[in-house]
């Protein structure tokens, strides 16, 4: 499990250094003020678009970790349960 | 399953660090530019929330007539994929509207559409989380009841408003934009392995859980 | 045997309803009190918004439905009535159709004030049409009790049934909301735009034929334990 952790949690790492980076849009042939753009155009695009894989990367990674400590609770419960029938069945 | 899972692991991970630089190259959209990217995750998600309906809905068809607690766990698991997907969905998507369509929300068919889908299926995990005993029975009717609705919100919801760009955007991404479909459908690709991975995860959780059930019986013999 | 089930339970359910009075009673008064609440939220100098008339006559016909159901199933649960029925050798779908039926009955007696009051408090020309007007709310109030009913004898047995019941129906049955309220809209357009009207019955007869069936077909694997 901790494999997958690693390696997962590097690529999470990689990946938003990556998005980053490799986001530069186009060039832009001729000159226009901005006040002249529609709204639209005005607003940046990068921090929009960086938020949104941010997200998507952010909720996986919670959504992972939830599984894995709902699931360490259930084996931990386990190991105890079992502890104790075999206690229970070596002094009966 | 088991076996497979590690391997599967490494190969996901390995290609969603990649899909970026596939992204990145792809051709820009003309109208939207750049914020057009976010297209590549934010359908693909929305391919695994309904893979996750679907197989939500027909276990819960196998579990209410045929009772196996195996289709159970399946539904469950794949109820909860789908929301984790579904909320990715409902993010990226108003992140894109704000720039493209200059608001963050629409009411056209597809969005409306998705909500409800999403609400029907947070619906069914608070009634598996708060619904007592014997709620796994009831939350299966609640998954049919919205396999079944999809197709009336759509298309209710169509003929009520509609702004979003036409679904024909997804089988014409070969002929309108050659360099888009290749990181399209190869991130399509890489979510539905995400989806499997997360969906086997879930499932063993939902085992573990019924095996320590069994044990707790078990004890109290 | 079949509708005979049917017409039996709903003259059971009749029968210990016309002792009391008392959902029928709150039920309608409530739906008054809803009506009230929206007009004090959207009348502005003596002027309701454009077509907020059809929206507020389906909120209030939605919320005292979902309150109805709920009143309703938590008296059977109340006097185990429900399991009794259950044990009884009748066809379980049988059951559902008689507690359906009693539904639409209480529901439809609340339209009958509704519709009246929304005309007089929104100006609302609702009666230019009185037939697509009819056919629109028996539509709609058909496929919205169908799944409620379903919903609320399913979780009858449930923890929070309460607040379970709308969470669960709403979602479901946003299709019979959307094309209740805009075919009412189109009605209380000038002039009437009948065709629009009619499309929405159509959706809404499609929506009642589908969710009855699924009911009818999922009604008994869900009350057998």
């Amino acid at each position: 499990m901790s494999v997958i952790r690693t390696t997962v949690s590097a690529c999470c790492a990689w990946l938003l250094v990556a998005s980053a980076w490799a986001f530069q849009p186009p060039p832009q042939r001729e000159f226009v003020p901005v006040s002249q753009l529609p709204p639209t155009e005005q607003m940046p695009a990068a921090p929009l678009l960086i938020s949104a894989y941010a997200f998507v990367w952010v909720a996986l990674m919670v959504y992972l970790w939830t599984i894995w400590r709902r699931l360490n609770k259930v084996e931990a419960d386990m190991q105890a349960l079992e502890r104790r029938m075999a206690q229970r069945s070596g002094t009966r | 399953m088991r076996r497979f899972f590690t391997p599967l692991a490494v190969l996901t991970a390995l290609m969603l660090a990649y899909a970026p630089v596939l992204i990145a190259n792809a051709p820009f959209e003309s109208t939207m530019g750049l914020i057009q990217k976010i297209f590549y995750f934010h359908v693909p998600s929305w391919f695994a929330m309904f893979t996750g309906v679907f197989i939500c809905g027909i276990a819960s068809v196998v579990y209410l007539f045929k009772g196996r607690p195996q289709t159970d766990r399946l539904a469950v698991a794949a109820a909860e994929v789908a929301v984790v997907f579904g909320l990715i969905g409902l993010v990226t998507g108003p992140l894109w509207a704000r720039k493209s369509w200059g608001v963050w929300w629409q009411w056209d068919a597809h969005l409306t559409m998705a909500l409800i889908v999403e609400l029907i299926f947070v619906g069914y995990l608070l009634l598996r989380a708060y619904g007592g005993p014997g709620s796994e029975k009831l939350s299966a009717a609640v998954a049919i009841f919205g396999m079944a609705n999809v197709p009336f919100v759509y298309v209710s919801a169509n003929i009520w408003r509609t702004v979003h760009p036409p679904t024909s955007v997804v089988p014409e991404l070969g002929r309108t934009a050659p360099g888009m479909a290749g990181p399209f459908w190869y991130c399509v690709l890489a979510f539905m392995l995400l989806f499997t991975l997360l969906f086997s995860a879930r499932t063993h959780l939902e085992r573990r859980r019924a095996e320590l059930d069994e044990l707790y019986l078990d004890e109290e013999e | 045997m079949f509708f005979k089930t049917a017409l039996l339970v709903l003259r059971k359910d009749f029968a210990i309803e016309l002792k009391s009075l008392e959902v029928f009673t709150t039920t309608l008064f409530f739906a008054l009190s809803c009506v009230l609440i929206f007009a004090f939220a959207f009348v502005k100098e003596g002027q309701a918004p454009e077509d907020a008339a059809a929206g507020i006559l389906w909120i209030a016909i939605a919320f005292s439905g979902t309150l109805a159901l709920g009143r309703t199933f938590e008296r059977e649960r109340y006097g185990e009535t429900l399991r009794a029925l259950l044990l009884a050798p009748a066809p379980r779908p049988a059951l559902y159709v008689g507690k359906l039926l009693g539904m639409l009955a209480l529901l439809g007696v609340a339209e009958v004030l509704l519709v009246p009051l929304t005309a007089f408090l929104f100006q609302a020309a609702l009666f230019s049409r009185p037939w697509l007007l009819v056919g629109l709310l028996a539509g709609g109030t058909i496929g919205f009790c169908a799944v409620g009913t379903l919903f609320a004898a399913m979780l009858v047995r449930a923890r929070s049934r309460d607040v379970l019941l709308p969470i669960l129906l709403y979602p479901i049955t946003i299709p019979v909301i959307i094309a209740g309220v805009r075919g009412t809209a189109a009605l209380l357009a000038s002039p009437p735009d009948e065709p629009v009207a009619v499309m929405w019955i159509g959706i809404l007869a499609a929506f009642d034929v589908v969710f009855v069936t699924l009911s009818l077909w999922t009604f008994e694997p869900l009350m057998t334990e």
